[in-house]
């Protein structure tokens, strides 16, 4: 039977996105502001494969040979590195974009399986702190809820210069998040739209990065590894430019990275893919033989244990999740099927996570959709997760042959497609051809 | 500071910065006075004290001199460097002479005094301080300052309290422009009286409260809104 709808023929520049938007936009004169990361197709690492072992390099036996998954971040300068069982840490996420329940759960689920947790704009929260073992507190530009009591009771200290889904931009959470405790927190009027400045108040350039630096070090008795964390701008200049202002630890996001809030146009349209970040951090970092002196944590767009492993063989140290975790704790579930159809989204699609209506009691701040979230149980199922990820990670580096995690190389993998060959300085699989290095 | 026998002095051209500091960070309420000499510019010094102390410097700093400063009054002889005082929790923060850009940024308590001028953005993200310049601001004073006062006996830089939210200013100079969402406001017996107890604080017995004109936030800006686009 002939289907009477061939003929109509979507357009490839006008798909039924770019309608939308078109369409949406004389109707309220403003951007499009959500939360997520970059939504469309992307080279990622599933554009890459690990080769595995054969006669020229043998496997790992799965369930009896030990393979190591530990990590310590900060041994450049810290007196008192961060030691993690397993590679994957959790990113910053606020509490004021997310409910003080999911911060607890995050902070449950890490200190589970051993690996830390970091707070976000806005300041540390009892529940935050009282639940993760190792927490990192973040430095940003905001300095919303800053003091050095927090300071000193963090386990390490992130400077945020920016993040994958806007490099280069500040926040804003919308004023229906700004509860009485949000904004008391952030010594702000409750219920206003709350902007975080997009640069420090107090520095501007890596030679006065040195100097706040220093300054935090002599306020934390030099204990605290100190990170910076950048999106994925300009990755071989911005690493080095953090090594030099003396990093302990460079903590790198792709275009892939989410956020609570910010214009559409910015988180799809500024940065570079993960997948093309890592290997410009690690080239610095080696060119300055400082690969594995300074630690480097990627994150944006992680997934699966195979993610995780790709990242840490092309070169990093530790990755971070921030969506993924969400999700491990019930982000977008089907069981709210009906709820989030009521506000007009559905499981797998909801991503207005400035709106504070999500029907998992996650990314919001009114009390009754917060209490929908368990955080004892919610904690366990984001350290199940982690438990997953680190059993994949662990298989595919037995795999390869490897008894440490951090032991898996660039030679192990392969490239499916031109691109990622070029990105990710790997060769096109069945090929030894790296573009751009020659024949 | 008074003088005498009592004073314990700590010498940079002697010990070192982290050794300086410790010792500051580290005794208890009531110690000291101290006296830091030879500064010669030094970054990050006398920061994260968490003690009432008295601390003078005998000369110029580098930048966040009494950086998160908390209880502790801190005297320096001379300039401050950038970001003096920057994120003060409380206590007191005395500079004689002049202070560069981001002079008690993102302050949250305590109070700041210059003598001199300040540069550009003092005040920057103001969240609870104090801070009364006796001579000029720069531009961008009192950027994004979300609660405590500003007071100028001097004049004011361009934009002045640009995207400014609860905070205050009291200029009694000249104001070179005004920020994105600051205009000029009322002032009612409550500022006089809020004035007034600054101008005391900082030792400014002759300045004349009615002198001064204050601003604040127009309050427009709170909800963003594409009609607003002109005013950025």
């Amino acid at each position: 039977m002939t289907d009477p709808n061939w003929g109509l023929r979507e357009s490839y520049s006008f798909d039924k996105y770019a309608i939308h938007e078109i369409r949406r936009a004389p109707s309220t004169g403003l951007y499009r502001i959500r939360g997520w990361g970059a939504k469309r197709q992307l080279p990622t690492f599933d554009d890459l494969v690990f080769l595995g072992a054969s006669v020229s390099r043998y496997p790992l036996e799965g369930y009896r040979e030990a393979c190591d998954t530990s990590v310590v971040l900060g041994t450049r300068y810290a007196k008192k590195p961060i030691k993690l069982k397993i590679p994957i840490t959790i990113a910053g996420m606020s509490f004021g974009s997310l409910s003080a329940q999911a911060k607890e759960a995050l902070g449950r689920g890490a200190s589970e399986v051993g690996t830390s947790t970091t707070t976000g704009d806005g300041g540390m929260t009892q529940e935050e702190r009282g639940h993760s073992t190792q927490l990192v507190y973040q430095y940003l530009p905001s300095r919303y809820g800053m003091n050095p009591a927090d300071l000193r009771q963090a386990d390490a200290i992130e400077i945020v210069v920016g993040q994958g889904a806007k490099p280069g931009g500040g926040g804003v959470l919308l004023g229906q998040k700004i509860t009485e405790r949000v904004a008391e927190m952030r010594t702000l009027p409750e219920g206003i739209d709350q902007r975080s400045a997009c640069r420090h108040p107090d520095w501007t350039g890596p030679d006065d990065l040195t100097i706040k630096i220093l300054e935090l070090r002599e306020i934390t008795n030099w204990e605290k590894p100190i990170y910076i964390k950048c999106g994925a701008a300009r990755p071989y200049y911005d690493t080095m430019l953090a090594v030099k202002s003396g990093a302990d630890v460079v903590v790198l996001d792709g275009m892939q990275g989410g956020t609570a809030a910010t214009q559409g146009c910015y988180i799809e349209h500024v940065g570079i893919p993960t997948l093309a970040a890592v290997r410009e951090s690690v080239r610095a970092l080696k060119e300055i033989d400082m690969h594995r002196k300074v630690q480097l944590v990627v994150g944006g767009g992680i997934r699966s244990g195979a993610d995780v492993a790709k990242a840490l063989a092309m070169g990093a140290d530790a990755v971070s999740i921030g969506t993924a975790a969400l999700i491990a704790l019930g982000d977008n579930d089907p069981h709210y099927e009906d709820d989030y159809r009521a506000i007009g989204s559905a499981a797998g699609y909801y991503e207005d996570f400035q709106a504070g209506n999500d029907p998992a009691g996650i990314t919001t701040q009114d009390p009754d959709l917060a209490k929908r979230l368990d955080p004892v149980k919610a904690g366990h199922r984001l350290a199940n997760y982690l438990r997953v990820l680190t059993l994949e990670v662990q298989t595919l580096a037995r795999a390869n042959g490897k008894s440490d995690v951090h032991n898996l190389e660039p030679e192990d993998l392969a490239a499916l497609t031109v691109e990622a060959a070029a990105m990710a300085g790997v060769p096109l699989a069945g090929t030894d051809w790296i573009p751009g290095r020659g024949y | 500071m008074a003088g005498g026998s009592n004073v314990t002095v700590l010498d940079l051209e002697r010990e070192s910065l982290r050794a300086v500091n410790r010792r500051l960070q580290t005794v208890g309420a009531g110690a000291g006075p101290f006296r830091v000499s030879n500064p010669r510019g030094a970054h990050a010094l006398a920061c994260g004290l968490t003690a009432g102390i008295e601390v003078e410097i005998e000369g110029h700093t580098g930048y966040y001199c009494a950086g998160m400063n908390e209880a502790a009054r801190v005297t320096v002889k001379g300039n401050a460097g950038v970001g003096v005082a920057e994120n003060m929790m409380s206590g007191e923060v005395w500079v004689t002479g002049d202070a560069s850009q981001s002079a008690a940024a993102t302050a949250h308590g305590g109070l700041l005094v210059v003598e001199g001028n300040t540069a550009a953005r003092c005040g920057i993200s103001l969240k609870g301080g104090d801070i009364v310049v006796k001579g000029n601001v720069g531009h961008m004073s009192m950027f994004l300052a979300q609660a405590g006062n500003l007071v100028v006996l001097g004049d004011a830089g361009e934009s002045l309290g640009d995207s400014i939210y609860e905070a205050r200013i009291y200029v009694r100079g000249k104001v070179a422009s005004l920020g994105a969402d600051c205009i000029e406001k009322d002032m009612g017996e409550a500022h006089r009286a809020d004035l007034a107890a600054l101008l005391e604080r900082a030792g400014c017995v002759d300045a004349d409260v009615g002198a001064f004109r204050r601003y604040g936030s127009a309050r427009a800006l709170y909800h963003f809104k594409s009609e607003n686009l002109d005013s950025y």
